[in-house]
């Protein structure tokens, strides 16, 4: 005791006795790191791995969301790590924006850990150890990248994530095609973090000091801040699946574990969205018209496509991850809209519209993480990820099947729960844009808003795909009557997430008014006072006479509806029921067979919206003795732009192969010319 | 206070109750238009009394999902009446929901009837969960466009207001109003089931949309649908005249307006009625695949009204 | 009063609009027709009201001769045409209705805005028009791009004479009668010109389809 000096001694009990929100996420990332290396002590127990290591990573997560919710109400907190290279520490800071998502980050890995809890089985690839290793290592990074305040340890962490992630995805690294998307997923992650790294470098303006405070002061010209952000947006994009560098998503999504896809898809994306927004509102000081015009096309572009694609897959996980690139691009239509609205200094909607944009990434990471945990159970319990040969899991897996009614309903936008709320924040922004000077873009808004809400409905039709063909209907194979329910970890996780659905869709105002630090931080306005100014029952997007919206009403209305239909139909009529062969119109034979698959449910789409894909068909001819149809629905992009990329690589490849001989002089001679070159060239 | 939630029992009580009615007359107007007797304009409420006596009979693997899907329906349309005013703007449950959660609760009640239709696993019943999801998620956002060309004429998204607003302002014609009105004509044709999209009176196998996600259901639980799609038909027409004729609806508090908006609403509905009647016999059902350029067409008009309004 | 003519004529122009939107998306050549009387009709009406509005009695007469012309005469004299020619029914076009439609919307946002600075400078009650009347012309010219047959053609055209009517009598209450007498007969001689060169295409291909024409071309 004597040898600590008094300072240290006085910060030390600060921490313990009263601790920063800071610092109480600084303690879960150790406590994150230390459970992952404890697993390598016993690598192949699942039960101290699972049952021990998982859950106490889960309470981690709700106390980083605890922390999050406190320091999103605090004033801005920052800390010197002195890790890091002498005389680089590492900066740290918690504000508003970051404290918000790590509330997300806490709050949906909470229930994603515990879920995992019961996930992990024998002989899935990876060890449970290893695989308990990476996981936490990854919500630690994820967790330092909200936390980082110098581009240094921004881009370590982004780096950690990105990497842990790629071994998760590979986990089960025998089957050729899951290396295949691990590699692609990597690729398109390091082209992405080039982009951040190099917006970064243009941010520092030449000062060499990377930490975010001298960028926030570093004043850029137009241009450069221009740059700046298509840098980011590209390099941040590339990790959100912004089109068209969405390939790796529906890639890797189905290739990872489902609980990874989970934390990939709910929080990583996210992690991006995080990128986008403390660039362009917090580091860069000036912000342009066209970058908010930009934002809206591409994320409309990108959502369009996104549940496009979704509805023609055939593979569960697949159509979850196209989804997911729908989802972000609505958020990134949020982010433009909140741009637009900002450049034009009408604060209060630009609040609005960022409102809406955060409480749709709060949706979606919990509405997605849950159905990518819901598939996961499924493809443990029936052995197959092909929407082609599930149905009827219902009656097998009914608290699965009711779980993921929660997740669907919440993912179609339907009210009462969380996916409405925040699409009608963004629908009320887009109504207000009347209110703008520039006539061009005034009309602009209303086609866009018709192709978001286009989207939305687009994303009830392939909802109704995963849910109907996976638990509905008659089983396809007749192993899968004997399916088994999720286990009670499973149950815990995937009740945590829909009970999230259910509180974010009953409570916006609730989360409005939390949500007021952010908007203030970066447009300088908030929106809580505006919602609550009708009480907390009642949602409001600018006046009451305007629009106001109640969704624990909507739901008690709902109910006692339902409860009085029911009584009177008892109590009036009566309740008899019979049991009988289903009658399908007088049909004498019904098989599984004669339902829709999961491509017939699609093929509408496929024929309204062809100009959009590259199909290959495969019909059969009329003689056909065993007729046999194939109809892949590819994406052109891949086509238009990776391939001829890939082309163009291998040729300039070639070219350069025709430097290699393989005799040591030449390589000599090589090294020569360049020193002199450069000698001459720095003299 | 009092006189508020009486006039909102009052309204939603008259939507639930006369709704059959509505679609009675519609039939017995085609029936006329056809040179054909009809069955009267009290047939629904014989089909429904006939429907709730009888004895259930499910389908050996339905779930629960799909037993409880009736009621789900039935409660979201009645839920829509309560918002939708008719008679007087004077409904204080439509502060719960405005147009876009209107929406919602179309969509809502939709998404549950195609699960259910999904849920036994017959042939028929996934192909009208897929041909009604596939209208439907045309004619939604279709339908979304045209409730917010007058959401923006009021500034507001709330039905009451903007019924308010263009009821008992200044008379105003607005153009934007004009294409709303054709998409909302073309939308509400496809949304109710009717001629140029789907037949309600056909069971011809491959032409059905509505008629076979219900093919299954039986007695009450039938008896219940076919009450919520008759409501919805009269959602559809008091929404119609709400936005696009509401003159002569009364204020809030207004009592002595409410027997006048009464014989008014009366009015307008039988035109209503015989024009959608008109309009479903002058017309031929439409190939399935028609279906979505029909209603990308209203789509399109829709978003041109809006356009009209920044002009 | 002024405001409601005023918001008279907004209405019109606007169903103007709408007709010809219906007859982008019209795939029978007889709805066509019947949409292009309506045009007429209208137009006719819009005139009246501006001439009632204010109080120039030439644009009665040109009013008049639209509804002769326009509403009665061109369809009527078509309608014979294609009854001639048996082509009532279905025309493809060639590139689909939602896709036509959207580039429509296209149109009409570039000719709102074109217009948007000009009508700001007219003094006009009717000036907010000018910009419908031309993006009457511009999706009539679209229609006349999507088809396949000459028939339809001749509608476009003849809509994008109406779009540009509308245009003068909204933006400078009408042209000199000299001028609108002229059109009109151009218009109307036109027509039998078309109908000669119909009946001359058909006899030459055997089909009215133009893609025949390329044919024409010297190699």
């Amino acid at each position: 005791m004597v040898l600590l000096s008094k300072p240290i001694m006085d910060s030390l009990t600060a921490i313990l006795f009263s601790p920063l929100p800071i610092d109480v996420m600084l303690g879960v990332i150790v406590l994150w790191i230390a459970l992952g290396v404890l697993g390598l002590f016993a690598p192949l127990s699942l039960r101290f791995v699972g049952h021990v290591l998982f859950p106490l990573g889960a309470v981690g997560g709700l106390i980083l969301a605890g922390a999050g919710l406190i320091g999103m109400a605090a004033r801005p907190e920052t800390a010197v790590l002195v890790l890091g290279l002498p005389g680089l520490p590492f900066h740290l800071r918690l504000d508003a924006l970051s404290a918000f998502f790590l509330v997300l980050l806490g709050a949906v890995s909470a229930g994603i850990s515990i879920y995992s809890a019961g996930y992990f089985r024998k002989d899935e690839g990876t060890s449970p150890g290893m695989h308990g290793l990476l996981y936490h290592f990854f919500l630690a990074a994820m967790a330092l990248v909200m936390l980082a305040d110098d581009a240094y340890l921004f881009m370590v962490a982004w780096e950690t994530m990105a990497l842990s992630s790629y071994f998760l995805v590979t986990s089960n690294h025998k089957v050729p095609e899951i290396r295949r998307a691990g590699f692609l997923y990597l690729l398109i992650a390091h082209l992405g973090a080039i982009g951040i790294l190099l917006s970064f470098g243009v941010m520092q303006g030449g000062h060499g000091d990377y930490t975010f405070a001298t960028m926030r002061t570093s004043h850029l010209s137009e241009f450069w801040a221009s740059a700046t952000f298509l840098l980011a947006l590209f390099g941040f994009g590339a990790k959100a699946g912004i089109l068209p560098l969405h390939v790796w998503l529906p890639e890797a999504h189905p290739a990872a574990p489902s609980p990874v896809s989970a934390l990939m898809s709910g929080v990583m994306l996210k992690t991006a969205i995080y990128g986008l927004l403390r660039v362009t509102f917090d580091l860069l000081q000036t912000q342009l018209l066209w970058w908010g015009v930009l934002a809206l096309l591409l994320g409309l572009l990108t959502a369009l496509f996104g549940v496009m694609f979704a509805a023609v897959q055939t593979d569960m996980k697949r159509l979850l991850a196209y989804s997911s690139i729908e989802n972000i691009g609505i958020i990134l239509v949020g982010i433009g809209l909140t741009l637009i609205f900002h450049v034009y200094a009408l604060g209060a909607l630009a609040a609005l519209a960022l409102a809406a944009t955060l409480y749709h990434c709060l949706n979606h990471a919990f509405f997605k993480s849950l159905l990518f945990l819901v598939t996961g159970t499924v493809l443990h319990s029936t052995r197959e990820r092909s929407l082609g040969k599930l149905g009827g899991l219902i009656r097998s897996m009914p608290w699965v099947a009711w779980l993921a009614l929660i997740g669907t309903l919440a993912m179609a936008g339907l009210p009462p729960l969380n996916g409405f709320v925040s699409e009608w924040l963004l629908l009320q922004a887009f109504l207000a844009t009347p209110s703008l000077p520039s006539s061009y873009l005034s009309m602009l808004v209303p086609v866009e808003a018709a192709a978001v809400v286009l989207a939305i409905a687009l994303a009830g039709y392939v909802m109704v795909k995963f849910y109907g063909v996976i638990f509905l209907g008659q089983p396809r194979e007749a192993r899968l009557a004997t399916a088994h329910d999720a286990n009670w970890l499973e149950r815990i996780g995937l009740g945590w997430l829909a009970l999230g659905c259910i509180a974010l869709g009953l409570a916006p105002v609730f989360v409005l008014l939390q949500l007021d630090q952010v908007t203030r931080l970066l447009t300088g306005h908030t929106v809580g006072a505006t919602a609550a100014q009708s009480g907390w029952l009642f949602v409001v997007a600018t006046t009451p006479e305007h629009a106001s919206y109640s969704p624990l009403l909507f739901l008690l209305g709902i109910l006692a509806l339902l409860l009085l239909t029911f009584v009177l139909v008892r109590k009036l009529y009566h309740g008899r029921m019979r049991r009988g062969p289903a009658w399908d119109c007088g049909y004498p034979q019904q098989t599984a067979r004669m339902q829709d698959t999961a491509e017939g449910f699609g093929q509408p789409i496929k024929q309204i919206f062809e100009p959009f894909f590259r199909i290959e068909r495969q019909m059969p001819s009329p003689f056909d003795a065993h007729p046999h149809y194939q109809g892949k629905a590819e994406d052109k992009l891949w086509y238009a732009l990776y391939l001829p990329i890939a082309r163009l690589v291998e040729r300039i490849s070639l070219k350069m192969s025709t430097l290699q001989h393989g005799r040591i002089h030449i390589y000599l001679l090589y090294s020569l010319v360049t020193l002199l070159f450069l000698l001459l060239f720095t003299r | 206070m009092i006189s508020s939630i009486f006039s909102q029992l009052f309204q939603t009580l008259l939507i639930v109750v006369l709704a059959p009615l509505l679609l009675g007359w519609v039939n017995q107007c085609r029936a006329w238009l056809q040179n054909k007797r009809g069955a009267g304009v009290l047939q629904p409420y014989r089909v429904l009394h006939k429907l709730f006596h009888k004895d259930a009979v499910l389908a050996d693997n339905a779930s629960s999902l799909f037993r409880t899907a009736p009621y789900i329906q039935f409660a979201c349309m009645v839920l829509v009446a309560s918002i939708v005013p008719m008679v007087a703007t004077d409904l204080p449950f439509a502060a719960a929901a405005d147009v876009i959660a209107l929406v919602g609760l179309f969509a809502l009640a939709r998404l549950f009837a195609a699960l259910a239709a999904m849920d036994i696993g017959t042939a028929f019943g996934s192909m009208g969960a897929r041909r009604e999801m596939l209208v439907a998620s045309l004619a939604e956002p279709a339908l979304l466009m045209i409730l917010f060309t007058p959401a923006l004429i009021a500034h507001s998204t709330s039905l009451t207001t903007i019924v308010e607003a263009l009821a008992h302002r200044e008379f105003v014609l607005y153009p934007s109003l004009a294409f709303a009105a054709v998409a909302f004509a073309m939308v509400a044709l496809a949304e109710n089931a009717r001629i140029p999209v789907d037949n309600p009176a056909t069971h011809l196998e491959l032409t059905m949309i509505h008629e076979a996600m219900i093919l299954e259901y039986s007695a009450r639980h039938l008896a219940l649908i076919e009450w919520a799609s008759a409501i919805k038909l009269s959602n559809y027409s008091a929404i119609g005249i709400a936005l696009f004729l509401p003159w002569g609806i009364a204020s809030a508090g207004d009592w002595n307006a409410v027997p006048l908006a009464l014989a008014v609403l009366f009015v307008k509905l039988l035109l209503g009625g015989a024009g959608l009647a008109l309009l479903e016999t002058l017309s031929a059902k439409l190939r399935i695949f028609r279906a979505p350029e029909f209603l990308g067409t209203a789509f399109l008009l829709a978003v041109l009204g809006m356009l009209m309004l920044e002009l | 009063m002024a405001t409601f003519t005023g918001q008279l004529i907004n209405f019109l122009a606007a169903l103007l609009l709408l007709i010809a939107f219906a007859m982008l998306s019209q795939r029978r050549i007889l709805s066509l027709i019947h949409l292009f009387a309506w045009q007429g009709f209208i137009l006719a009406l819009s005139t009246t009201v501006v001439a009632y509005s204010t109080h120039q009695p030439h644009l009665y007469y040109s009013a008049f001769l639209t509804l002769v012309l326009k509403a009665f005469l061109l369809p009527w004299i078509l309608h014979r045409l294609i009854i001639r020619l048996n082509i009532k029914w279905d025309v493809e076009t060639m590139i689909n209705v939602p896709t036509t439609m959207l580039v429509g919307i296209a149109l009409v946002i570039f000719a709102f805005n074109l217009a948007a600075p000009i009508s700001q400078l007219a003094d006009t009650i009717t000036r907010s028009t000018l910009g419908i009347a031309m993006a009457s012309v511009l999706l009539s010219f679209l229609m006349m791009i999507t088809r396949h047959k000459a028939v339809a053609q001749v509608v476009g055209f003849l809509a994008m004479e109406n779009g540009l009517f509308f245009a003068a009598t909204s933006a400078t209450y009408g042209m000199p009668m000299v001028v609108e007498l002229g059109i009109a007969l151009d218009v109307l001689v036109g027509t039998f010109i078309f109908g000669i060169f119909f009946f001359q295409i058909r006899e030459t291909f055997d089909s009215l389809d133009i893609k025949n024409l390329e044919k024409l071309k010297e190699d």
